[in-house]
Order: C-alpha cells, then structure tokens, then sequence
C-alpha cells in the first residue's frame, strides 16, 4: 500500500497528471510529451518492421554514435541558451579530429604526416586539441562580447577561417591534403576499445567518456555561479549587468566551454571514424543544433536543460538509425530529417504556448 | 456627472479560471457612453484579467458581453479593435524599430492598387488625428528615439484612430509627468464630449478620483462595488481595495540621519544629460529625487552606479572615493540600484524566484572549490519570501508569473542579500498596487532605520513627500534646487523641476 501511495506520489510529481483524471488533463498529458509517445512509437514501429532494431548491438550503436554527438551538441546549447547559436562548431570538430589524428599516428605508417614525431602520450594530445577548441571559442565569445555581434556572424566568419586553417594544415609534411589514417593502436584502443561487455557486446570507452563530460556539464549548469550567470544572461542580458553579473566575461566562457567541447568530440570522432579528411565534422553543428532546439533549449534564451540535450541527441540518433534499418534511401533522409525538427520543434512550442 | 445614461458595453457574469486559480468569479461591468470608469483593485485583483476577456486575449469560461446592446464576443485584439474597443497597455508593445505612422496604421495599412502601402495616406491620417489632439511628435519619427510618454500619447492616438468607442487605459500615467498627465486628461476629456466610453485602470488615487465618472473596485477576482466617484473617497476605496481599513497611505517617516555616507559631487555625465550633480545622503537618510521625464533623474543614478559612462565628477562613501566603474565595481563597494524598467532591466522572467533572488550575490554562495550551496541558496530565498512578504506558492515559482508588487519585493530582496550601504532606488513603487506599496515603503524605511543611505526617485510627488526627509528637484540634467519634505508643497516641487526649460 505505502509502496502504491509512493508510487502515486511520484507520478503526480512528475507531472503526468497533476490533478484529476479530466479530459483536460489528459489532453495536456498527450501535448506535453506527444514527442516520446511519437518516438515510442517509432520504436515499436520500427522494431516490428526489423526485430533487429533492438537487438543489443544495435542499442549500443545507437547510444556510442550517441555519445559521439554528445559533447558538441551539450557545447552548442550554451551558446543557444545566450540567444546564440555556433555555426563554427563542425569545423572546430574537425580540425581538431585531424590535429588530433595526425599527431598520433603509428610510428611505423607510411604516410605519416610528421614521420619523425615519436609517439605522443595520449593525455598530451588531448589537451593541445582542447586548447585549439577553447581558443577559437574564446574568439567567437571575444567578438560577440566586445563588438556586439550576433554570434550567427561571428560564428559563420570563424567557420570560413577554421575550415581554411585545417585545408592548410592538411598540407603538411608528407601528407599533401589526404585522408589522416594509420592511427596509433593505443588511441584507438582509448577511445573505441571496451572496458566491459554486456553479454557477448562490448561497450565502447568513449560511451563512458561521454557520461563523465556529460556529468562535468551538469554540473557546471547547475551548481556553479558561472551556470547561475549563463542563464541569467541569456534570460535578460540588462538585468544581468545591473545586478553585477560579468556579462562579457560569462559570454567568452560560455564560447570557450563550448570550444572544449568540439576539441573533445573531434579527439573522439578522430579515433572513431579512424580515416580523418577535411570533411570530417561537416555540418556536425546542424544535427547538434537540431537536438538542441528538439531537446527544448530554446532559441529566446536563458531556457535548456542537459537532460533535454540528451533527450534531442538520443532521439535524433535512434530515428536517423532507425531510417537506415528501414531501408529508406538516403536521399529521402534528408527530407525526412527537416520534417522531423519541424514537427519536433512545433509539439515543444504547443507546451509553451499559453493555454487561453 | 456622466453626459448620458446610456449603456455602452455591459459584460455580465465574466468567469476565467486558470489552472490553478480563479482568476474572474461572475463579474459584472457596466460602461455608460461618454463617461470615464475607473477599474480599480490590487494588482492580482483581476482586472487586467478581466479587461483581456473583453479585448479577445482570452476567451472567458462563462459570462456574456454586450457592445450597444449587441451581444458580442470577440475571439481576438483584432475583431476587437475592428468593433471599436481598444486598449492601451500598460507595457506598450510597439515595433520600436518603426516611426510611429507605420505603429499607427500596423495591420491595416492603407494601400494603392490593393497592393501598395501609400505613405501619404499614413502620414496625413496621421497628422491629423495628432492635430485633432494636440499631440506635438513627427510622424516620421522611429519610434526607440521617442520618450515613453511620447509613445503613450502614440499608442492612445492609435486607439483613437479607429474610431474606437471604447478605449481601455491600463496605468497611463505611470510614466508620464506633470504636463503629460494634463494633455492626457485633456485628450480624455475630449474622447468623452465625442461619447466614447473609457475604462480607466489606475493605482493613482488622486488622478481616479479628478478624472473618473464611476469607479469599481474589484478584489480577488470578484466584483466589489461600483458607485458614482463623487460619492468615493480615498480612503473608501482603499479599504474597498484591500479589504481592511488603511488609516495611513505612508507608514510613519524615520527621522534621525547620521553622519554623511554618500557624497556626491560634480557628476556629469557623458553626453550630459546630468550635468555638474552634487548632493549628499547621510546615514539613515531617504532622499529623494523630482523632477520631470527626461531631467536626468534615471541617468543619475545610474551614473553613481557605473552602468552609464561619466565624463567627470567624484563619489565618496563614508569620506573614501569610491569609483564604481561598472555595476560589478559598485556592488562591491555597498551600492545597490532598482531600476526604473522592472521588466526590461529587473527580473529574469523565465528564471524562478531563487535565481532572481541570489543573482548579485551568487560569488557568496560558493561553498568548496566552485559548486554553490544550494541549501543556504534555498534558505536565504525563502527567508527573503517571508521577510519580504512576498505572495508566491513557493521558490520554484517564475517571476514573471508574479504581480508587480511582488517581483519588486523579490528585486528589492536580490539587493539586500549584497548588504549595501547606499540604496539607489529609482521608481520603486510603479505599477504597484496601494496594499503592496505601503509595504514597499515599509521595507525603504525599515532599511534607512538600519543606517543604510538611500536615493528615491519618484514621479509621484505624494510618495515622495510621505517617505522622504528631503527632496532634491532636477531639471534639465542639473541640480535645480531642495526642500525639506515638511516645509514644502507640490506646487513648490513643480516650480523648480521647471525651473530650467
């Protein structure tokens, strides 16, 4: 009995149902989470159409390919969250994934784009990628701080400059501007290797990774003076300054962070795909954005939650996944993909809409 | 007083609930042609909730309404405006980017060939309705380079210019002064001679009671009483409004100032629309400051406070030269300002009560390395909630969820928990109900009795004269002069804010 009265508790307390059992309620239950009924849905859907869908392994490949897209898209929510948006974000992933890769490079590899450089400790590596990502971000929040730009500008202008930055880079040495591959074991092993498995299916590190950044990023939104800051900023930026809040130094660091974030996804996407071009991170920002915005961070500011990141990356993922198992052919995922932020984005407005 | 008996609009019986509250309970409104009506109440009283059922933002649950004796029920502002009610809001919602003929004719442009909106037209129908009324303001004009009290007189002529016969006045006044409120009657003197009907929404007592032919109280969402206004007085309605006797309009004044604390001296501004400002506040002290729209009242304080650029003059706190450069800067140094637009440079709307309360003081609540201590957040906010008296359900609550009142109170709370030692406050009661006002006041003396200095700038030269000690007039950017609050009169106030121009 206490068990059910608790149980009921909870239910109420989640909001399902606050109140009665009326039609209104019920109503507002179905507009209030119509987009996991509809992604319940297409699971079932898709599940009995291709039992493998949910099969372990493709659960796991959901949710690693998931954890890929992660980072970028927790980076690119802050920035929505100051009413802006990161148009830089693909390239930064992707000139960090071919620094990255390029730097460790098995020794033995042929087109070694620095044939004489021993093999660099992992850690090393990673921080050099993460401080290229911070200090673009940190140019992206400098300008839009200092000369008041919207970061749409900004942020398109550091795309340009990034992606002609990583063409140059690709120059280098032996390498000519081709693919970077030939990746050391060890970093491949760090980032795609398991430390356990679930029945015969092993769980790739960077799964774990992804749920310790993802834990750091609570955290930073929710129980630090400077997540405090974010959204007060993003709320009502006037207010902010009058009530003594740096808005300028929480705009850099809020860039900054997000810059941290592209550096971690491209040292993952780096070791994952395995091949790196100047194609890799390629309107990675799009499909982050999306999430986002399906996740309810919203474009008018100072509202997002991690958990509704999470919610847009897993979702987006499971449907572009689940389009591949249906065997649609990929030219009609696009279509299919805009439809889905469309739809995605309207059922989330109808909750803010206020109900007259 | 009314010119006819005639009934213009009725509404019968108006019920609105919202999710968790009964926002209207069977209210009935009467209108007669050519008269003013004053709705008056609380702020959470409903009548703004009221006045959106008839304008079509929202569709009342029951209840019937009659324009001319026509059933009516509009299902937007527009349909609304097109039958001839209009209101102006109190928080104006203009395209301020536009001049003021494109607001005028928005929505219904006027166009050649079907097509083409013709500039002309919008000009000279502009012109003249602004003729008809006296009203001195280009056309051409953009909006964001006018005063508020520019736009108002914008946003009325606009309710004029459809022929309205039913116009809603939601707090005109609140941010115009002296001369502006007289144009305004003058104007809503004339509407009334053309048998408009207006629904006045008001806290000012004084202005009600000149203007208004009817005057209905409402409270909680039920109708109270409506009577002819020459048989109201002040004190009537307040207790008709509150639902309990308020002796006094002003809690008894804090005398017994200390040594100087703030020093002001010299400031002028960048672009000096504060020219060569020099005052002192001592300790314990309420001063305020007069003077009309647009004398440098705003931009003085918020020169003290660092958040507009000086081109000279030096501050000193407790006899030390203090800088405050930036906002930042001034907090640290014991300096706290309210800001005029409570909206627009106040609150975090979409941001809970907590967030609101702790903001300038988040860097106190880091408890280890970095993370912030939620409970002694949740603590100090629920403090400020019962210290203040704040009316929420609870922290969690978003702010702009609340009745002006009440975000003041949370705003005013934000600037406590920074312990300052100089109170810059700056229109701290503007649309703010009786009942909530007094208690604003209550905390500004509560807190000049704990030694704290404090700056008042006040449109409303009643409040002034109730709260403060002494009153500094500005006019034109400059120091025009300053009276003793006991020994001083409206008209005296008056003569120096216009001392200048």
């Amino acid at each position: 009995m206490g068990e059910k009265s608790n149980l009921k508790k909870r239910f109420t307390e989640c909001r399902l149902f606050s109140g009665k059992l009326t039609k209104e309620n019920v109503k507002n239950f179905f507009i209030d989470n119509m987009l996991y009924i509809l992604l319940l849905a297409a699971i079932v859907g898709i599940q009995i159409y291709q039992p493998r869908f949910l099969s372990l392994s493709s659960v796991v490949n959901i949710l690693s390919l998931s954890a890929a897209n992660l980072p970028i898209a927790l980076g690119i929510a802050g920035c929505i969250i100051l009413t802006g948006t990161d148009l830089s974000a693909g390239r930064i992933v992707g000139l960090t994934a071919c620094v990255a890769a390029s730097l460790l490079q098995a020794t033995g590899y042929a087109n070694k784009m620095f044939p004489t450089l021993a093999t660099l400790p992992i850690w090393t590596v990673f921080i050099i990628v993460i401080a290229i990502g911070a200090v673009i971000g940190f140019i992206n929040g400098f300008c839009t701080a200092k000369f008041k730009l919207h970061p749409f500008i900004v942020t398109l202008a550091t795309q340009l400059i990034t992606y002609g930055v990583l063409l140059m880079y690709l120059m280098n040495g032996n390498n000519n501007g081709q693919s970077i591959s030939g990746l050391d074991d060890k970093y491949t092993k760090f980032i795609t290797g398991s430390l356990f498995k679930i029945g015969n299916t092993s769980v790739p590190n960077l799964i774990l990774y992804s749920a310790v950044i993802t834990a750091i990023m609570w955290f930073i939104w929710n129980k630090t003076a400077f997540g405090k800051n974010m959204f007060a900023v993003g709320s009502n930026p006037e207010a902010a300054n009058v009530s003594g809040v740096n808005v300028n130094l929480t705009i850099i660091l809020v860039f900054m962070l997000a810059g941290v974030m592209y550096g971690i996804t491209g040292f993952i996407e780096a070791a994952r795909i395995g091949s790196n071009t100047a194609a890799t991170g390629l309107n990675y920002e799009l499909d982050a954005i999306a999430a986002c915005v399906i996740g309810g961070v919203s474009f008018v500011g100072g509202i997002g939650k991690i958990r509704g990141v999470i919610t847009g990356v897993v979702l987006l993922r499971i449907i572009f996944v689940g389009l591949t198992f249906l065997g649609i052919d990929s030219n009609m995922q696009y279509v299919i993909k805009g439809l889905i932020i469309l739809i995605a984005c309207a059922l989330d407005m109808r909750k803010y809409l206020v109900r007259k | 007083m009314s010119l006819s008996s005639e009934v213009l609009l009725e509404m019968r019986n108006v019920s609105k609930s919202f999710p968790s509250v009964k926002a209207l309970d069977k209210v009935s409104f009467t209108l007669k042609k050519g008269s003013v009506h004053a709705l008056m109440g609380e702020n959470g009283a409903g009548k703004s909730t009221l006045m959106k059922c008839l304008f079509g933002i929202y569709s009342a649950d029951e209840g019937e309404m009659f324009l001319e004796g026509r059933r009516v029920e509009f299902k937007s502002p527009k349909e609304a405006l097109e039958n001839g009610v209009a209101m102006v809001h109190q928080e104006l919602n203009q395209a301020l980017k536009r001049n003021v003929m494109d607001n005028m004719w928005l929505g219904r442009y006027p166009k050649v060939f079907g097509f083409i909106t013709s500039e002309k037209t919008m000009y000279d129908g502009t012109k003249k309705i602004f003729d008809g009324m006296g009203i001195d303001i280009d056309p051409r004009k953009v909006m964001s380079e006018m005063s508020v009290a520019q736009r108002q007189m914008a946003e009325i002529a606009k309710a004029v210019s459809y022929d309205s016969k039913v116009i809603v006045l939601d707090e005109p006044t609140s941010s115009l002064s002296g001369s502006e409120v007289e144009q305004l009657f003058k104007i809503i003197a004339d509407l009334k001679s053309k048998g408009c009907g207006i629904i006045y929404i008001s806290h000012k007592m004084e202005e009600i009671l000149r203007i208004s032919d009817e005057i209905t109280v409402m409270r909680d969402g039920k109708h109270i009483a409506t009577s002819p206004a020459s048989e109201m007085d002040m004190n009537k309605i307040i207790k008709l409004m509150v639902g309990r006797e308020l002796t006094n309009r002003f809690p008894p004044r804090h005398v017994g100032a200390g040594e100087i604390a703030l020093e002001v001296k010299g400031i002028t501004s960048a672009h000096n629309s504060v020219t060569d400002v020099s005052f002192n506040v001592r300790r314990g002290e309420i001063v305020g400051i007069s003077g009309l729209d647009g004398s440098g009242r705003t931009e003085l304080l918020e020169n003290i406070f660092g958040i507009s650029e000086r081109k000279s003059g030096n501050i000193y706190l407790h006899g030390k030269e203090v800088k405050n450069r930036n906002a930042r800067e001034s907090i640290k140094n014991g300096f706290a300002l309210l800001t005029e637009e409570r909206r627009a440079t106040g609150i975090f709307g979409i941001l809970d009560i907590m967030e609101n309360t702790v903001i300038s003081s988040i860097k106190e609540y880091r408890s280890s390395f970095i993370a912030l201590d939620h409970g002694k957040m949740r603590a100090d906010t629920d403090k400020m909630i019962e210290a203040m008296r704040i009316k929420t359900p609870n922290r969690k609550t978003k702010i702009r969820t609340l009745s002006g009142g009440n975000q003041q109170k949370v705003i005013l709370g934000r600037w406590l928990l920074t312990e300052p030692e100089v109170l810059l406050l700056d229109e701290p009661t503007r649309g703010i109900d009786v009942g909530a006002k007094y208690e604003i006041y209550q905390l500004i003396i509560d807190l000049a009795k704990k030694g704290k200095a404090v700056i008042m700038v006040s449109s409303e030269m009643p409040e002034l004269l109730g709260v403060c000690s002494r009153i500094l007039v500005m006019s034109d950017g400059k120091m025009a002069g300053e009276v003793d609050a006991d020994n001083t009169s409206q008209e005296e106030i008056m003569r120096l804010a216009t001392s200048n121009i």
